[in-house]
């Protein structure tokens, strides 16, 4: 108990530790100064502009930032769907995998695309090598490289320029953020974490599958492959989408109690130099502080509840003869117990990563509902890397409205006033959540087809369609693994709620960015509702909370909340 | 200043009307408008239609579905009475203001030199037409004088009851239609169109009738609307989940769920909170051009305020009595006295206040005095004689020494530059051409003003004192009345410049004026107020009109701009934090049917699903009832500082918006139940 409590805190320092000044390093990349790196990769990098005939000066309207995006994202779906239907045809598939059937195709292209790597198939029965390395890794550096530059191009328009003109209504150049991102932030992090994890123990290689014979006399297939180089970037981009199947269960992706931990430390670390960065770039690390203390206050709230039910153990079995004292171990692997399955669940779910190293199916009812409202909110606390940030954003404009007409003046963030527009795009992003996870999950919990899915009666059944949909539409990624996934019915409409997680978001909030560079700067006074305190904090902590409870409470009633008075009353399904 | 008498929130003669035009605004075009209230009208209908097809087929649970098909009527109700109710009190200021609206004979000229009038109506007026104006005639239009001089009766439009006085050329050469002239003539070149005068403005204003919806209204109507989505979706996928989950929940009780949880708290009230912002305006006698102007006067940063009239009563008054060696201050206060008794300017006047104070008793002063000596151009003195021979001047101090035929005394001199830096003027008073004393005249600050500006400052609102005073004068009265900053010597150039480089720091700025140099000042403010006494050119400028002509006014404006958001913002926050307690209700209520041990969730023990979700209902409509008077006369508001206001209002209308309902739902729940109509 008092271990895990160390490790929490251990975990929270060093987050700090390494989030602050690779927010700052961060904040100098994309400001275009120079960086220790430069005189490595700088040419590499003006290679990519020449080849691309790019001019990195040229500042991009929102409108052509999102044109970018959007097309750059298009095509990025589209050869990644080619090559996951032709993987029997290309190189590189020593086991001789077929190719995908189109829905399953078309889920792993959207997955991948969006940042979600939501697994419907198991990496290592179902992918070839090419697939795995030249499809799924590269979407896993150009999808986060694609959240962060989004996210750098909204922070723009909030910290806007303090000349006012045309030029100043520009959000950056996509082209030049995604290569800095990719090139001086993803790269470098993952090579780095790649060979820390090679050192720990996991394997880097393109070997055939290695036959091995138990100490009982079974036959055990033992996969192999390029596994530290993808582990780095899933956990580092907060893809999630593991190597092998079980993610970072197994000990192939997780050897050791160090990789464990520098794993989740992994899942937090770019999310949460976002709001360090943010600080930098506006000019008032106050502010970005007062974010980062709003993300960690929903955090360790719902650390707490997750830990809490899952130190508790399973009601039911109290009458049984098993031993709880280490809580419900269900799903869990003992190498890491409660404290770190907790962690890690929490790091992965407020992060839209969702690798896992425990099964969130196995939870109790409790230890799932705060993992699961965490992705509910929409992925705001710390997020996936750029997306979390800007999706904090909204709520931000949100709180901002709010606070202002309460004091009396119209609402305004950093000297820039939020207005009708501003509100009009917020609520098109709020409206994302409620769509794919209630709609699509409804039409889940009524069509025939859709039901065969569920693993489970009562109201863990429904647990486990919320959770997917949850997860798709929050770009999560993670799974009630119960939960039977790669049929058509699903493959698709968990595609839909990924593409719409995704880009629902995205352009709605480059257009408050966009609106936002184009006004006049104000200047404070006392008059002004002050964002850097923690009144500012603990109302937009307020704010999420009560619009993702408001929303998702009946569902989670019934889903959750049932089973978890069933469970207590020793009732089952 | 006469205020207008207020007309009280019961007065019957308001809520009689609002009453019947809150069934008529029931029409669902009318409601289209306000996306919360229409879909609980669309909601009612629904449950009403439910209902019946229950009494038809003898379904169960009938009498709940009647009672809250009923109550969310009345929750539609209440929202368009809330409405009417404001619009009321509007016509109520109106019809006062329309009764000397009526049609009146003009005098129309042909020419200005034209000898002959033609009588026509005064609707029939045009721009640019000229009219004779005569005593006793009403003005028959807004326009501006081009010839005459008459004392006007005003107080149609400013309450004001003391005749103004009007005339052409300079500033005050605006009249405005319905007043009435009390003296001499006018002409007067017509500048409204039939229909459009400022009385006609203000009346369309306070009835509603023109309102536009204010910047932020619209940001928080989206806002709204979207909650409503929000919860449209909540409540339409509910029955699915609980279909799911094995249950059968009667529509009427999801219906209940969605009308308990949109917004229509402040979506009822949103627009009696707009008309009644304005109509605290009107209340004012401030003209509004738009409800944007409003608003804006919230937001301001700056607060320019011409020291005349605003900071300072604008006379220069006497302060003290400063006498030199040889004299004693009580010598000085009689002999100054009997120098000032004739003088009937307000400096003399002031003089005889403070010496009758200083000596604290009435000086006989008619048989001591033998001729008063009036003030005159050349000699730049007054004074008086006495009988027994003594000669009393007052005057300026290089004045005073050539009629003393002396130079000044080091003593004099210090007493003098003293009193100048100070920022006062200094008056010497001599006997027998030798100087005794001075007397210290100055500019003196309104009382309570300095309080005035404390509180704007804790607003985050800096004052600035614009004079044409020198600067040393204008500092010393900045520091007295506790100005932030002051601009000395302006000229309309200066203010005009003055405003631009605020701005371009990012601030708002609000003015007052009235001149017609004014005008391009007016126009660049954010906030231009116009003095209805001033020309017509400063009232086309600025975006809102004093009638009573005062300058403080400026920081009323500012006041009633925010306690309209406050309204509006306190009241969305309240409506939200009502869904926490409403949820606790209803969704126990609905899903007993699926998991009986969600019953947990009923942290009320209220009696059974029915008088649950009944009581919600009947709460979230009495609660709009009661927030009526709060729309109307809008939430209290203290000048504080964003951050402490924010705190105090979140503790009232968050935290009590968390609790209030929790308190009143049980308590109708213990009493339906009581009476036993469920």
């Amino acid at each position: 108990m008092s271990s895990d409590i160390l490790l929490f805190i251990v975990y929270g320092v060093v987050v700090v530790a390494l989030a602050w000044p690779l927010g700052l390093c961060m904040a100098r990349l994309f400001e275009g100064g120079r960086t220790i790196l430069t005189p490595v990769l700088g040419p590499v990098e003006r290679l990519v502009y020449r080849a691309g005939g790019i001019d990195p000066q040229a500042s991009q309207h929102w409108t052509r930032y999102a044109a970018a995006a959007l097309a750059f994202n298009a095509v990025g779906w589209l050869i990644l769907y080619a090559v996951l239907r032709l993987q029997g045809f290309l190189p590189l598939n020593p086991e001789g995998f077929a190719g995908l059937s189109p829905d399953l195709a078309f889920n792993t292209a959207v997955s991948f695309v969006t940042n979600t790597n939501w697994q419907a198939y198991g990496g290592e029965t179902t992918l070839s090598y090419l697939s795995q390395m030249a499809g799924l890794t590269v979407q896993n550096f150009v999808s986060a490289a694609t959240g962060i530059a989004v996210g750098v191009a909204v922070i723009r328009g909030f910290a806007g320029s303090d000349t006012a003109g045309p030029e100043a209504r520009g959000l950056g150049n996509f082209w030049v953020d995604l290569t800095r991102a990719t090139l001086y932030l993803l790269l470098p992090l993952s090579v780095l974490f790649a060979l820390f994890l090679v050192w720990q123990g996991v394997p880097q290689n393109l070997s055939s599958y290695v036959e091995a014979t138990t100490l009982e006399g079974a036959r055990q297939t033992i996969p192999q492959g390029p596994a530290a180089a993808q582990i780095a970037i899933k956990q580092l981009g907060t893809n999630g989408g593991g190597f092998f199947n079980a993610n970072s269960a197994v000990p192939y992706e997780n050897p050791t109690p160090l990789s464990n931990f520098a794993e989740m430390v992994a899942i937090l670390l770019v999310p949460a130099a976002f709001t360090f960065m943010f600080g930098r770039l506006v000019r008032d690390m106050r502010q970005g502080v007062a974010i980062f203390a709003a993300m960690g206050i929903l955090f360790l709230a719902a650390l707490a509840l997750t830990y809490g039910a899952e130190s508790e153990g399973n009601a039911l079995f109290a009458n049984l003869p098993i031993d709880q004292a280490s809580g419900n171990m269900e799903g869990k692997e003992v190498r890491f117990g409660v404290g770190e399955s907790a962690l890690w669940a929490t790091a992965t779910t407020a992060a839209s990563n969702g690798s896992v190293n425990s099964m969130h199916d196995s939870f109790t009812p409790l230890g799932a509902f705060a993992p699961m409202l965490l992705i509910q909110t929409g992925e705001v606390v710390f997020g996936g890397v750029g997306s979390g940030f800007y999706g904090m954003l909204a709520f931000v404009v949100l709180t901002v409205f709010l606070a202002g007409l309460m004091v009396g003046r119209t609402p305004e963030y950093l000297g820039r006033k939020i207005e009708a527009k501003e509100v009009k795009l917020a609520v098109i992003a709020f409206l994302v959540m409620p769509f794919g996870v209630l709609v699509f999950g409804a039409a889940a919990a009524t069509i025939p087809m859709a039901l065969a899915s569920v693993q489970d009666r009562g109201p863990h059944g429904l647990s486990e369609i919320l959770y997917a949909y949850s997860s798709a539409t929050g770009n999560n990624g993670s799974a009630f693994a119960g939960f039977g996934a790669a049929t058509p019915f699903h493959d698709t409409l968990l595609g839909i709620a990924m593409l719409l997680g995704r880009y629902a978001f995205i352009v709605p909030m480059l257009a408050i960015a966009g609106s936002l560079a184009a006004k006049k700067k104000l200047a404070a006074s006392a008059g002004t509702f002050p964002t850097d305190g923690p009144l500012f904090v603990t109302l937009l902590v307020a704010v999420v909370l009560i619009l993702g409870g408001l929303t998702f409470f009946p569902a989670l009633a019934l889903g959750p909340i049932a089973e978890h008075t069933a469970m207590l009353a020793g009732e089952t399904f | 200043m006469r205020k207008k008498p207020d007309i009280s929130l019961f007065d019957t003669k308001v809520m009689g009307p609002a009453l019947r035009v809150a069934l008529v605004k029931l029409d669902p075009r009318h409601l289209m408008k306000n996306p919360v209230i229409f879909v609980t009208e669309v909601a009612a209908a629904l449950s009403t239609f439910l209902f019946l097809r229950g009494l038809l087929t003898g379904a169960g649970e009938v009498a709940v579905m009647g009672q809250i098909a009923a109550w969310l009527w009345f929750t539609v109700y209440f929202a368009t009475f809330a409405e009417a109710m404001a619009e009321g009190r509007g016509k109520a200021r109106a019809d006062t203001l329309r009764t000397t609206q009526t049609e009146t004979p003009a005098k129309l000229l042909v020419s200005l030199d034209a000898a002959e009038t033609r009588t026509v109506s005064s609707q029939t007026l045009k721009p640019g037409d000229l009219v004779l104006v005569e005593v006793g005639d009403i003005v028959p239009a807004d326009g501006e004088i081009v010839e005459g001089i008459a004392s006007v009766d005003e107080s149609a439009i400013t309450g004001e009851s003391a005749p103004v006085i009007r005339e052409a050329g300079g500033d005050r050469s605006a009249v405005t239609g319905g007043t009435r002239l009390v003296s001499d003539w006018l002409k007067v070149k017509v500048t409204s169109k039939p229909g459009e005068t400022f009385l006609d403005r203000m009346i369309a204003l306070v009835e509603g009738a023109e309102r536009q919806k204010t910047p932020n209204e619209v940001a928080l109507g989206i806002l709204l609307a979207g909650m409503t989505i929000i919860f449209l979706i909540v409540t339409a996928t509910l029955e699915p989940f609980l279909l799911y989950s094995g249950a059968i929940v009667p529509v009427a009780f999801l219906i209940a769920l969605l009308v308990t949880l949109i917004p229509t708290t402040i979506g009822g009230l949103l627009s009696a909170i707009g008309i009644a912002g304005m109509d605290r305006l009107v209340k004012a006698n401030v003209i509004a051009k738009s409800g944007r102007a409003v608003e804006a006067a919230g937001d301001v940063d700056t607060l320019l305020l011409d020291k005349t009239g605003t900071i300072t009563f604008g006379n220069r008054m006497a302060d003290d009595f400063l006498p030199l060696s040889g004299t004693d201050e009580r010598h000085l206060a009689e002999l100054v006295h009997l120098a000032s008794v004739a003088d009937e300017t307000p400096e003399g006047k002031s003089i005889v206040d403070l010496a009758r104070k200083r000596l604290g008793r009435e000086i006989d002063h008619d048989d001591r005095i033998a001729a008063a000596i009036p003030f005159t151009a050349q000699t730049r003195i007054s004074g008086a004689d006495l009988k027994d021979g003594r000669e009393l001047r007052k005057g300026a101090s290089d004045a005073i020494l050539a009629w003393c035929d002396r130079t000044a005394t080091p003593e004099l001199s210090r007493l003098i530059e003293r009193i100048a830096r100070s920022g006062g003027t200094p008056l010497v008073v001599a006997a027998d051409r030798k100087p005794i004393g001075v007397v210290h005249l100055k500019d003196v600050v309104k009382p309570g003003i300095r309080e005035r500006f404390v509180e704007l400052r804790r607003m985050g609102v800096r004052t600035v004192m614009v004079t044409g005073d020198n600067p040393l004068t204008a500092a010393a009265i900045a520091a007295e009345a506790g100005v932030d900053d002051f601009l000395a010597e302006a000229t309309p150039e200066k203010k005009l410049e003055l405003i631009r480089a605020e701005q371009a720091g990012g601030k708002l700025v609000a003015m007052c004026g009235d001149g017609s140099n004014d005008a391009p000042a007016l126009a660049q403010a954010d906030v231009g107020v116009a003095m209805n006494s001033g020309t017509s050119a400063a009232k086309e400028a600025g975006n809102l009109i004093d009638l009573d002509s005062d300058p403080t006014k400026l920081i009323e404006i500012v006041l009633v701009g925010k306690q309209l958001l406050i309204s509006r913002g306190s009241l969305t926050t309240f409506s939200i934090a009502n869904d926490v307690a409403k949820y606790f209700a209803i969704l126990p209520a609905i899903f007993v049917a699926a998991y009986p041990g969600l019953a947990v969730l009923n942290v009320m023990r209220l009696e059974s699903p029915a008088s649950a979700i009944l009581s919600a209902v009947i709460f979230n409509a009495l609660v709009i009832v009661a927030l009526i008077p709060l729309a109307l006369k809008g939430v209290r508001y203290a000048p504080a500082t964003a951050a402490s206001l924010l705190r105090r209002n979140l503790l009232v209308y968050g935290l009590g918006g968390l609790i209030v309902p929790f308190l009143g739902i049980k308590a109708i729940d213990l009493l339906i139940t009581s009476i036993a109509i469920v």
